[in-house]
Order: C-alpha cells, then structure tokens, then sequence
C-alpha cells in the first residue's frame, strides 16, 4: 500500500492494520525517517518537501511492486509525508512484513534505499542563512545502486 | 505539451507549469532543453548545468534522447532527496 499524505502517521495503529488478521506474518520490519535539526555544520529550523502528485504515486507502487517480486512478503506499506515539517517531524514510513525476517529486513532496506533515488521528492531546508535546496548524495545513489544486481529470496 | 518545473528549476524559471507549442524542429527531450535555455534569463540560468536536470515524460523517468509528442506532459526537476 502507497499513502502520500501531508499528516502525520501513529507508527502502531500502521502496524496493526498492517497484520491484522494475516497470522502468516511471522516478523515485521520498520523504517521511520525523521527530520533532523543539522545538516553538516548548519542548524536547520523545518523543512518544506515538494512532489510531483501523481509521478509519486507511480514511482513508489512500481517500488513496492518490485520489492514483492524479489521477496515473498505477505504486506508492505510506505507513507511519505510532503509540506513543512520540523526537526523530530516523522517524514516516511516503510513497513514490511513477511513469514521470516530475512525477507522482511532485506526488503525493508531495499525499499527506503530505491525511494530515496526514485521516488520524486525535494527537501527545501530553513537554515539562519536562508532556504536551501538540499542536493542528491552520491552516497544515496551508491545504496541504491547496491541492490541493482541482487536479487531477493 | 505540458510542461512542468519543480524545486529549485521552478523557483528560477518562476512558474510552476505552462502550456507551449513547440517548435517542428524540436522532437526530443534534448532538444526541447537547448530551446528552452533560449527563452529568458531565469530560463538559461536554471538550465546552465543539464547534469543536474532530471526529465520526465508522461510521469516517468527518460533520457535526454527521448522521442517527443504533442498531447506529453513533461517535467523538469533537480534530482530527488526524498526519503
């Protein structure tokens, strides 16, 4: 399931709607990104983040698809959040849920690494300078790049 | 064709999206970019460095050799930082 949503989420009310009544699922994992108060040696006040409505909507099914083709997962949920959002402010949510956690971490990791290079997002930061755009990591690219030519299990 | 500008792209072009006809030489994503760098300041300042532009067309990534046609919606971006 693919929720882009301006409001904020209740991490356990998502769990448990995410399991109920599916007693196959024996392991769930979680990413939770928050918006952090530095970026490098600058204090950031709140973060404004853009999308593209509709391209967003496709590019994170398309991930959620290709997770489930690599990995025999029973449920996957990603909740990205867009607007201003403050230093502790939960931004994206990634739960999977499979019958052993092997299939659940890996897939998990999997899904925050591709949405960070794919889905289409940017983050406007607020900083005592004045608002930045904040730029692409290599590092990013690189995490995702890993799972390119890895298949699941 | 519709085209669309987001992040840093459209706060230096100052518009969000517009409506154009496009020129019958321009028929690829490559060629719409060196056109539209020839439309004003806020244009060639916000495309001066193509290798930090990412385009789509029907809401999907592609190339800059990519085939255009009239009815595409096509979008110009930085790359992405969501997550």
């Amino acid at each position: 399931m693919i929720r882009v949503q301006r409001e904020d989420f209740d991490i356990g009310a998502e769990i448990a709607a995410l399991t109920a009544g599916r007693h196959a699922i024996g392991g769930i994992a979680s990413f939770i990104g928050l918006v952090r108060d530095v970026a490098g040696d600058t204090t950031v006040g709140a973060m404004t983040l853009e999308h593209y409505p509709g391209m967003t909507e496709t590019k994170l099914a398309e991930i959620e698809a290709e997770a489930h083709r690599r990995w025999r997962l029973d449920a996957s949920l990603i909740i990205h959040r867009y607007g201003r959002l403050e230093p502790g402010d939960r931004i994206v949510l990634v739960l999977t849920a499979a019958a052993h956690r092997e299939a659940a971490l890996a897939s998990c990791g999997f899904l925050i690494d591709w949405l960070k290079t794919q889905a289409p997002f940017w983050k406007l930061e607020e900083t005592g300078s004045g608002d930045r755009w904040v730029a692409a990591r290599d590092a990013d690219e690189d995490a995702a790049r890993r799972w390119r030519d890895e298949q699941g299990q | 064709m519709k085209l669309l500008y987001f992040a840093w792209l459209r706060t230096k072009i100052g518009i969000a999206e517009e409506q154009i006809d496009l020129p019958p030489e321009v028929r690829d994503v490559g060629a719409l970019l060196r056109w539209l760098q020839g439309r004003g300041a806020g244009f060639a300042e916000a495309l001066k460095d193509l290798s930090v532009v990412r385009v789509a067309v029907n809401q999907d990534y592609v190339k800059f050799d990519h085939k255009l046609r009239p009815g595409d919606e096509v979008a110009l971006f930085p790359p992405v930082t969501g997550g």
